[in-house]
């Protein structure tokens, strides 16, 4: 791709001042420059860019210097901190209604994926949620835009709902009246593609909005638009009020810039993304990997990592600590995941373990294991990560956990009894002498006592 | 200098630039009047002045490569003709965009000396593809052509019937095969057809497709082939539509595309939002395709043939001239 990362720009300008161990204002400002060129050519807004950068630099020039890091790469982190906590660091949950008829609506430009995007929803809904959905054909205006609703709502196996040229409004209080008669769940409205500054198509949005009350108004959002995503967004947020984006067309090569603009000027979630042409392609939106991917950082991370690593001593002390004490959480688990991903791909690790090797199953470890875990420690609340044992009482919080991580319910007990298991082993391990230590670690290999399970694999969708 | 001064001296290219400037209202309300506000408040060329520049010029979406090369441009001349007023400067600012443009002598459409004139139309999903055609189609009707329309779009739902829906319209056939047929196959049944009945344009849809999808730009590839084969020299017109609301990938996809079918022109569509579609100039200067056409509204006349003089007339009209009123 033509565009050069931000970690080789940044590197460029280092040469400059190699030799330096801090770096003044005018050095910072040298590098400040980069990333927003490197922001720019993401197609970033560039007011948001402005704004983001000033940021950046009063954090570095208030920064203090971190271990085995030089001050270039330590700008480098304070971007991509900065940028991560921009784009918000866990995913957003779809609003569904306790009880009665959720509403939800789908609007944006013309040809940025509406149509086909509900279809994907009416599918992920169905699936992660276990709820009967009506799509419903709210495009009166394009040619063909009911034939094509109804096509994709058959390849979903979804009911479709349509009025033929009928007005919007009318055809979405039917729906609905429809779906409370019919014990339909969610309500999926497809509306008509328009400019956000055409002021009779953004009033029948309104009304649409008035008769429905929808729980979730989703702007849909082409991943390729450039610096018009920030105005485009402002404008139907202001206008008509969204609660969630989609962000579609994302595999392609674009970097996707207009996802920061348009989480900046509308400070709504980026809920879900689009990723290809099937009705399985609709991922929950993972805000950390497009704040790599606007940089264009792939290597950034690694590097961010390795000076993270000079903790991690520490860190694991404590763990140990932790473990011999009972107090192991899920926290703790996804720390010492993370450590041990830090060293490489799992099923390459098992192989260097003494014993490991020659298991023959090994073949089958799924490195993506350790994603999913940490999709549903994300999906927890602060407390429930500190405290295992509220989730282990309460199977509504289970469900939850499981609809916001997008993993089925058995994913989420088998992630318990996981934290369980291990958390009996370490017990034991603590009350052992040595010899009886020995014998546990040849149990251990026999598969007789099982801690963390190399060949877990989930049930759930497969994550890319 | 300032030969845009005499540009527009018959009063035909006149009112054609007026069309356009209808059409690119909302893009000057909405996006130039930030360059507006600078040229009417700077009097000074000095760095605050460049950098608002270049904030404004990136803002429409010429990308930042194109900016930069323009800027380093502007600079060169502010230095050589030592301008120090911005009044002075805005000649050149209208004249270094003009430099820029590259492929200007390729902006009239190619048509077919004898047989049917093929147009092959190509883009990324959403873009527009299937309304510029009609659009395209009903120009052409109304100059009195025989036009024909193929449904290469074999993959998405219900786009065939879009395509149906505008050719019952506008009383145009239309061809077009199951869904999930081979396009090429569809795209070649239909060419028999037109050159059997002696039609004088036809128009081929196809799917939407990211560059990135190998297996459909290799589908793209032989579709352009069979095209090829079919009728000498066709297609006469491989066109890029793309959406004004794109970023700097507008320029990948004009890389990729024309790698696989060598694309002759960009039709820019959606103008009438408050996207600029400054991309196409970063197309044309970087690998010299003009845009050809373009779009600004939903209705079948919302479309012309596209002049980069009155596009940039257009835009600067009031920027830099006095406001020239309709006659």
């Amino acid at each position: 791709m033509a565009f050069e990362n931000l970690t080789s720009r940044l590197n460029m300008a280092l040469r400059r001042f190699v030799h330096k161990d801090y770096l003044n204002e005018k050095d910072i400002d040298e590098m400040m420059k980069e990333v927003r060129l490197s922001l720019l050519e993401a197609d970033v807004n560039i007011q948001v860019v402005n704004s983001f950068v000033n940021d950046c630099k009063q954090k570095a020039l208030g920064e203090k210097i971190m271990k085995g890091l030089n001050p270039g790469q330590q700008v480098v982190k304070i971007v991509s901190d900065e940028l991560t906590k921009f784009m918000g660091s866990t995913e957003s949950e779809l609003i569904l209604e306790d009880k009665g008829v959720s509403v939800i609506m789908l609007i944006g430009l013309q040809g940025a994926g509406k149509t086909t995007h509900a279809g994907k929803l009416a599918k992920y809904i169905n699936k992660n949620y276990n709820k009967k959905v009506l799509l419903v054909a709210g495009d009166i205006y394009r040619p063909a835009a009911i034939e094509q609703l109804k096509t994709v709502a058959s390849s979903v196996n979804t009911d479709c709902f349509d009025m033929g040229k009928t007005n919007p409004v009318t055809i979405a209080k039917e729906a609905l009246s429809k779906a409370r008669k019919e014990g339909y769940d969610v309500v999926l409205i497809d509306t008509a593609g328009r400019l956000e500054i055409d002021e009779p198509l953004i009033q029948e949005l309104k009304d649409i909005k008035k008769e429905v009350k929808p729980s979730e108004i989703l702007l849909t959002v082409d991943s390729m638009m450039g610096q018009e995503a920030a105005n485009v967004a402002r404008t139907f947020n202001e206008e008509v009020g969204i609660t969630g984006v989609i962000l579609t067309k994302l595999d392609g090569d674009q970097r996707g810039g207009a996802a920061l603009s348009v989480k900046k000027v509308t400070g709504v979630p980026i809920k879900f993304s689009g990723i290809g042409e099937k009705m399985d392609d609709l991922e929950v939106f993972y805000p950390d990997r497009m704040a790599s991917r606007i940089l264009g950082m792939g290597d950034i991370l690694t590097l961010v990592e390795k000076a993270e690593e000079a903790l991690s001593e520490e860190e694991s002390e404590k763990l140990m600590k932790k473990m011999m004490d009972g107090t192991y959480n899920y926290n703790d688990l996804r720390k010492q995941l993370k450590m041990i991903n830090r060293m490489g791909r799992l099923s390459g690790l098992l192989k260097m373990i003494p014993g490991m090797s020659n298991l023959s199953q090994l073949k089958d470890v799924d490195d993506n294991a350790l994603d999913f875990v940490n999709v549903i420690i994300d999906s927890m609340t602060p407390e429930e990560r500190r405290d295992p044992s509220i989730i282990a009482m309460s199977s509504s919080r289970k469900r939850r956990i499981a609809a916001g991580s997008g993993r089925s319910l058995t994913d989420v007990n088998k992630l318990e009894q996981m934290l369980e298991k291990q958390k009996k082993a370490f017990k034991m391990m603590a009350g052992m002498d040595e010899a009886k230590l020995q014998q546990a670690a040849e149990r251990f290999q026999n598969g007789e006592i099982r801690g963390f399970d190399p060949n877990y694999q989930s049930h759930g969708k497969g994550r890319r | 200098m300032g030969w845009f001064k005499n540009l527009f001296k018959s009063k035909e290219e006149k009112q054609k630039a007026k069309k356009m400037e209808l059409g690119l209202k909302k893009t000057k309300e909405y996006s130039f009047q930030g360059l507006k506000h600078l040229l009417e408040t700077k009097k000074k060329v000095d760095d605050s002045f460049l950098n608002e520049l270049e904030e404004t010029l990136i803002l429409s979406d010429m990308g930042i490569d194109f900016v930069l090369q323009y800027m380093e441009s502007l600079k060169k001349t502010i230095k050589r003709e030592k301008i120090t007023d911005v009044d002075k400067l805005k000649s050149f600012l209208f004249d270094t965009f003009y430099s820029m443009y590259k492929g200007r002598e390729n902006e009239k459409l190619v048509s077919a000396s004898n047989g049917p004139t093929v147009y092959l139309f190509m883009g990324v999903n959403g873009t527009g593809k299937t309304t510029s055609i009609a659009k395209l189609a009903y120009k052409l009707k109304n100059e009195n052509k025989s036009v024909m329309l193929i449904a290469g779009d074999t993959f998405r739902a219900a786009a065939k019937e879009q395509l149906i829906t505008w050719g019952e319209r506008l009383n145009i056939p239309v061809i077009y095969k199951q869904d999930g047929a081979d396009p090429a196959s569809v795209i070649f049944e239909g060419l028999r057809s037109a050159k059997a009945q002696k039609i004088d344009y036809v128009l081929i849809d196809t799917a939407g497709r990211l560059q990135t999808k190998i297996n459909l730009m290799k589908e793209l590839e032989k579709i352009y082939k069979v095209i090829g084969r079919e009728i000498d020299g066709a297609p006469h017109e491989a066109f890029l539509v793309v959406d004004a609301t794109t970023g700097q990938n507008g320029l990948n996809q004009a890389k990729v595309f024309n790698e696989v079918a060598k694309v002759t022109g960009v039709i820019l569509t959606k103008l009438d939002g408050s996207s600029k579609g400054g991309i196409v100039l970063s197309i044309s200067n970087s690998l010299e395709i003009p845009v050809k056409l373009y779009g600004f509204g939903e209705k079948a006349e919302d479309f012309d043939v596209f002049n980069i003089d009155n596009y940039l007339y257009s835009i600067f009209n009031g920027v830099l001239f006095e406001e020239e009123n309709s006659e």
